[in-house]
């Protein structure tokens, strides 16, 4: 129950600047996943949140509040470690109730609220055990629960589901997900698992090199990257890039096809279209295709196209064998445009 | 082909025992090696006066107990004894209480000159004994410190630290960051969350180096030997007593100098073996 912004916060490790001037705010009760690849400050920004790492520059204010001088501990925030940081000499029980001894609760509240959170987390079996006799799942559900229990305004997690093997992940990620709704907490999940950021956020932050390059709905990330990085980041396979010429007058030259463009640019741009948007058809783009691969829903053909890979994903009904050439139409609708020299969209 | 196919299992079988002979011999060797003498000082000590001097030996005690009976009564010797648990017990307390708290700033913060501070540690190790132990007698009688439990305490200390350090260190370093910053997400402050989480979790490891800092300063005779007259601890009073006295008073004096820090190094062994990283426990 908070509001989180950041604001101009960067950090610089000796000279190397981990985080340039994010500028931030996460709703009330919104569930935020900071995706990128490693190295690219998520971790870096979660932290300075959570008061494990102090902000070169910059503020953290959560629910109205200024909180980057403050200890993690008072800033009504719970964190879900990576590698689930569960206490290995506390059982079950006491890992939960860690939290709240450390407020003094009494022994009575505390016992109600683990065995509630326990319950939510369906780990009231093992509240005897100690970590070294559960499974990565069990511990991982640990961790949440202790998270839970603390009943704060902003839960953090830290790639939490990563040292779970994928069916668990899966089984993992639609249940963290109804609890988080539940709870009424904000929510900042940290991942590089686009999956997971894409099926369970509110809006997703796509960070690059220190940088927030979109924060957006899922499906607005993926429909309307905002930058190229973006584009050829989201998406299993990301977008195909073609080399676009202006004709004048909103008119592209890509692959000796003419297509429609934005009007107000009238330099080099990169034509960008997804691999499931485009149709086969006889005045489509010719392509020569080099791999084929059969996932069962669906045929992904990797081909040569204007010198250049190009994926494109058909139906699984299709006889396609390396070599054939393709005529694919992308769909006009679902066309992007981006210019090279800012990495930016442009409509 | 039965037969061949026989010859070769024979010869695999033969190699293989040969194998584990080497290897029982070695090791009962190693065993001999250590356990022989300690066998030899036992019975001497449990020998009487002449069964000690004769020849041959038996190789099987007496359970004569006049040797260590005179050393129960022997002028000096309880306190000689007091003198070496107490000197034991404050080296004990010292290096714990200055080398955990260096091994835990070395295992958890960066700091300028980190790598030559590890390196001095073990270089209090290099430096002899010897060469310090003029210069020290002079500032220690100086200071007023001379001769007194605690002043030797001091130089054992110094000798301990660096296994206190380097042992801590490697405790905390066994323990992940993570849980640490979990507690501070619950609530911990920095102190809390080490009493809290990394205290339990490290303490039989600090309770073995803790030992070891008091066998080492048990096992100490050198600086004992120069630094104090009155104050005499164990090691240095049978150094110095010892020398002119009887052979079976010889052994016993070394059988009981050397089983109290058996027994300990004993105690503590899983511990020794984890922090030298030697077995898992």
């Amino acid at each position: 129950m908070a509001v989180i912004e950041i604001k101009n916060v960067a950090k610089t490790f000796g000279s190397y600047q981990a985080l340039h001037d994010i500028n931030l705010t996460i709703a009330d009760q919104e569930f935020m996943v900071l995706l990128g690849a490693s190295g690219c400050g998520k971790s870096t920004l979660l932290r300075i949140i959570c008061g494990l790492e102090t902000a070169s520059e910059g503020e953290v204010w959560i629910g109205g509040r200024r909180v980057d001088h403050l200890p993690p501990k008072d800033r009504g925030i719970s964190m879900v470690f990576q590698n689930y940081a569960v206490f290995p000499h506390l059982t079950v029980f006491e890992n939960i109730g860690f939290g709240l001894r450390m407020q003094k609760m009494p022994d009575d509240d505390v016992k109600r609220r683990v065995e509630r959170t326990a319950g939510l987390m369906h780990i009231d079996q093992l509240l005897s055990r100690y970590s070294g006799e559960l499974s990565g799942g069990q511990r991982q559900r640990v961790a949440v629960a202790r998270a839970l229990a603390m009943e704060p305004d902003v839960i953090l997690m830290d790639e939490p589901l990563s040292n779970l093997d994928a069916l668990l992940r899966m089984e993992m990620r639609a249940e963290l997900k109804g609890v988080l709704a539940e709870s009424n907490t904000t929510a900042i999940y940290v991942t590089h698992d686009q999956v997971e950021a894409m099926s369970m956020a509110d809006r997703i932050s796509v960070m690059h090199e220190g940088k927030i390059v979109q924060a957006a709905s899922p499906i607005e990330v993926y429909r309307n990257p905002a930058a190229e990085f973006v584009a050829g980041f989201i998406g299993n396979p990301p977008m195909n890039f073609l080399d676009a010429t202006p004709q004048g007058g909103g008119k592209y030259t890509v692959a000796g096809h003419s297509f429609d463009g934005p009007s107000a640019a009238n330099s080099n741009l990169q034509f960008a279209i997804r691999p499931e948007d485009m149709k086969l058809s006889d005045d489509g783009l010719q392509a020569v295709a080099k791999v084929v691969e059969p996932l069962g829903a669906h045929l992904l053909v990797t081909c040569e196209l204007d010198g250049k890979l190009f994926r494109a994903i058909l139906d699984s009904e299709m006889q396609v064998k390396p070599g054939d050439v393709l005529k694919l139409a992308p769909m006009p609708d679902r066309i992007r445009w981006f210019d090279p020299a800012t990495t930016l969209a442009v409509a | 082909m039965t037969t061949a196919n026989t010859d070769v299992v024979d010869v695999r079988e033969d190699s293989r025992k040969a194998g584990r002979y080497v290897y029982v011999t070695a090791i009962v060797l190693l065993c001999a090696w250590v356990i022989v003498p300690l066998y030899f000082l036992l019975i001497n000590t449990l020998s009487s006066p002449e069964a000690v001097n004769a020849y041959p030996k038996s190789f099987f005690p007496e359970f004569d107990l006049g040797s260590l009976t005179f050393f129960a009564n022997f002028a000096g010797i309880l306190t000689a004894l007091k003198n070496s648990i107490l000197v034991a017990a404050m080296t004990m307390v010292m290096s714990i209480a200055i080398g955990a708290p260096a091994g835990y700033a070395l295992s958890r913060f960066e700091f300028r000159g980190k790598e030559l501070f590890r390196l001095l540690i073990l270089l209090t190790r290099a430096f002899p004994l010897p060469l310090l132990a003029l210069p020290l007698a002079v500032l220690f009688i100086r200071t007023g410190i001379d001769d007194t439990v605690f002043g030797l305490a001091l130089v054992h200390t110094t000798l301990a630290i660096p296994f206190a350090v380097l042992i801590t260190f490697s405790l905390f370093s066994g323990i992940p960051l993570e849980l640490e910053e979990a507690a501070w997400t619950l609530g911990c402050t920095r102190f809390t969350a080490f009493t809290k989480v990394i205290l339990p979790l490290v303490l039989p490891g600090i309770t073995a180096s803790a030992i070891f800092a008091f066998v080492i300063s048990w096992n100490e005779v050198f600086a004992a030997a120069v630094l104090t007259i009155e104050n005499r601890t164990l090691t240095a009073f049978l150094l110095q007593n010892l020398d002119t006295s009887p052979l079976h008073l010889k052994f016993a004096g070394g059988f009981i100098l050397v089983v109290p820090a058996l027994i300990f190094i004993f105690a503590v062994r899983k511990y020794l073996f984890a922090m030298w990283g030697i077995a898992n426990r």
